[in-house]
Formats: C-alpha cells, structure tokens, sequence
C-alpha cells in the first residue's frame, strides 16, 4: 500500500491526531495520580484530627 | 367504566415505569455509586475502543483510494470522527447544562466540566486534520468560510467555558454560569451542521447522516462507521476519567473547606475569659 504524493500531509494529520489523544490521555492520568495523593493525605490527616478531638 | 379503569392503569403503569427510570438516574447521581460504576465499566471500555479505533483505521488503510482524492480520503478516518464528536460533545455538555440549571443534577455540572477539555481537544484535531486535507486537496490551509469558521468559533468557546470554569472558586457558581454561557453557545451546533448548506462553502456538504442516504461507497463508509463508534467509546472512556477526576477534586475541596472551618470552631472553647 502506497500513501500517494500527498503521504506527508496524511502522516501529518495522523500524527498531530495521535498526539492530541495521547497528550490529553497522559493529563488525565498525570491528573488523578496527583488528586489521589493529595485526597489520602488530607484523609489521613482529617481523621487524625478527629482521632485527637475524639481522645 | 372499564375503559376508564384500563385507561387509569395504564397511566399508573407508565408512571410507575418513569419513575421506576428516574429512581435508576438518580442511582448514579450519588458520586460514590458513580466511581464504583467507573471502576468496573472503564477498563473493558477502553480496550474495547482501542480495539474498534484499530480496526477501523486498518480497514481504512486496507480499503481502495477515492476516485479523485487518491489516498488522502484517508484523513477522513480521523477528520469526521473527531468533527461528529466536537459537535457531540458540545451537545452532552449543553443537556448536562440544562441538568444543572432544571433539574440541579449533583454530577451534570461535573459531567460538563469534564467534557469541555475532551470538546477542544476533538475540535482541535478536525480544524488540524481538516486543515492537512485541505492543502492538498483546495490548496490551501485554511479559508474564512462558514464550516471552518463556526468549528473554529465552537474551539473558541470550549476554550472560553474552560477559562470561565477556572476563573470561579465556586464550583456551584461556576457550574451555573457555564451552563448559562453552555446554552447560549449551543445556538452554534446548527450553524455548524447547515452552514455548508445555508451558505457557499469550501467544505463538502453533508455525505453519511442525509435524508436520500449516505453519498460514499460502502468500501469507504464501513471503515469510517467502525473508525467513528471506536472514536466515541474513546469519548466515553476519557469523559468518565475526567469525571472521576473531577469528583475527587471536589473531595479534596470539601476536605480543605472542613479543616480551614476547624480551628474557628474550635477557637471559643479554648479561649480563656479576657475580663
């Protein structure tokens, strides 16, 4: 299979496509590994501060 | 008389179905139910849309070039996905906000702050492919006409909802406000669709979703249909991560809220009396 005279432009348009879904899959990961650490450290400390406040 | 029975108890049974459905809706209103039914849902729906994208774009690659356009037709297999969901996913975000301003939905303002990133990243990739199918098929990049125009208009707003979003701390002020501004961008999806037919444009008109039928060869359409439902289960699968995300962004803003609240409750019991 051949692409034609037009390949780069074809290859291009692919390419640019590919590179949006990955870049916006990657934030979207990078995102909730972040808000998950930040959540069970918050957790953990407001359910000290309750233990504290309970004793 | 029995008439008038039968007539009331159908109208008992198809109350009782509606709201046997919205009780099921409001299920999955409950944040907590909504990421448990992500956690099972997700991976299966991601492998399928990897697979279904792989087998459409293969099928693409495989199938006999255009007649005119030779093998650059093959930029569609990426273009009219990706420009079907930048309009797709303006309209969830438009009902999400109807959800929010009615029905005060507790996840339709997180389902549309969760789209909109989605949104500009699909639009993007139509005004990008559509763009490198373009120079070599009209010679040139870009042209100020009515479809390329109102698309780039509709980037331009999902850019602007992210903004506004962003701008307010307040997530239920903000969720309101960008539902409003949501609707009032909305009056753009139809300008989209018809604007090849209202006015003359470069772009092609409409060729799958006509009333007379779809105007492309079945070796071309089935690829394109396969390329399409596997683009938007990859839709579906990024929306409901964004969404997860969302949530547990808001938790934390609850927590933070609780614990910056503690220590002024706290504060009279611990003072002593200043007379």
């Amino acid at each position: 299979m051949t692409l034609g005279p037009h390949a780069e432009f074809i290859l291009a348009a692919y390419g640019a496509c590919a590179l949006v879904i990955v870049a916006l899959t990657a934030w979207i990961l990078f995102e909730k590994r972040s808000l998950e650490k930040t959540l069970g450290r918050l957790s953990a400390r407001f359910e000290a501060s309750k233990t504290d406040k309970n004793s | 008389m029995d008439n008038d029975t039968e007539y009331g108890t159908r109208i008992d049974d198809q109350e009782t179905f509606g709201l046997e459905f919205i009780m099921q809706l409001l299920a999955f209103a409950n944040p907590t139910r909504f990421l448990k039914f992500v956690q099972v849902v997700l991976r299966p729906l991601a492998i399928l849309a990897i697979a279904t994208i792989a087998a459409g774009l293969y099928l693409g690659f495989v199938a006999p070039e255009d007649y005119q356009q030779g093998s650059t037709v093959r930029i569609m297999y990426i273009h009219v996905p990706a420009a079907w969901l930048s309009m797709f996913c303006y309209s969830l975000m438009a009902i999400s906000a109807l959800g929010t301003l009615v029905w005060k939905h507790p996840l339709a303002d997180v389902s549309a702050k969760a789209a909109a990133p989605i949104g500009a990243a699909f639009t993007l990739i139509a005004l990008l492919t559509g763009s490198l199918w373009g120079k070599p098929m009209w010679g040139t990049y870009w042209e100020w006409d009515a479809r390329m125009t109102s698309v780039l208009i509709l980037f331009i707003m999902y850019i602007g909802l992210i903004a506004l979003w962003k701008a307010i701390e307040d997530p239920i002020l903000a969720g309101k406000a960008c539902a409003i501004l949501t609707l009032v961008g909305a009056i753009n999806l139809p300008v989209i669709k018809f604007s090849v037919e209202w006015w003359n444009s470069l772009h092609q008109p409409a060729s799958v979703l006509r009333l007379d039928g779809p105007t492309i060869h079945p070796s071309l359409l089935t690829p394109l249909l396969i390329s399409a439902i596997g683009f938007t289960l990859l839709f579906f699968t990024l929306h409901m991560m964004a969404m997860r995300n969302e949530i547990l962004s808001r938790r934390i803003r609850t927590l933070r809220l609780k614990a910056a609240a503690a220590p002024i409750t706290r504060q009279p019991a611990t003072q002593e009396p200043t007379s």
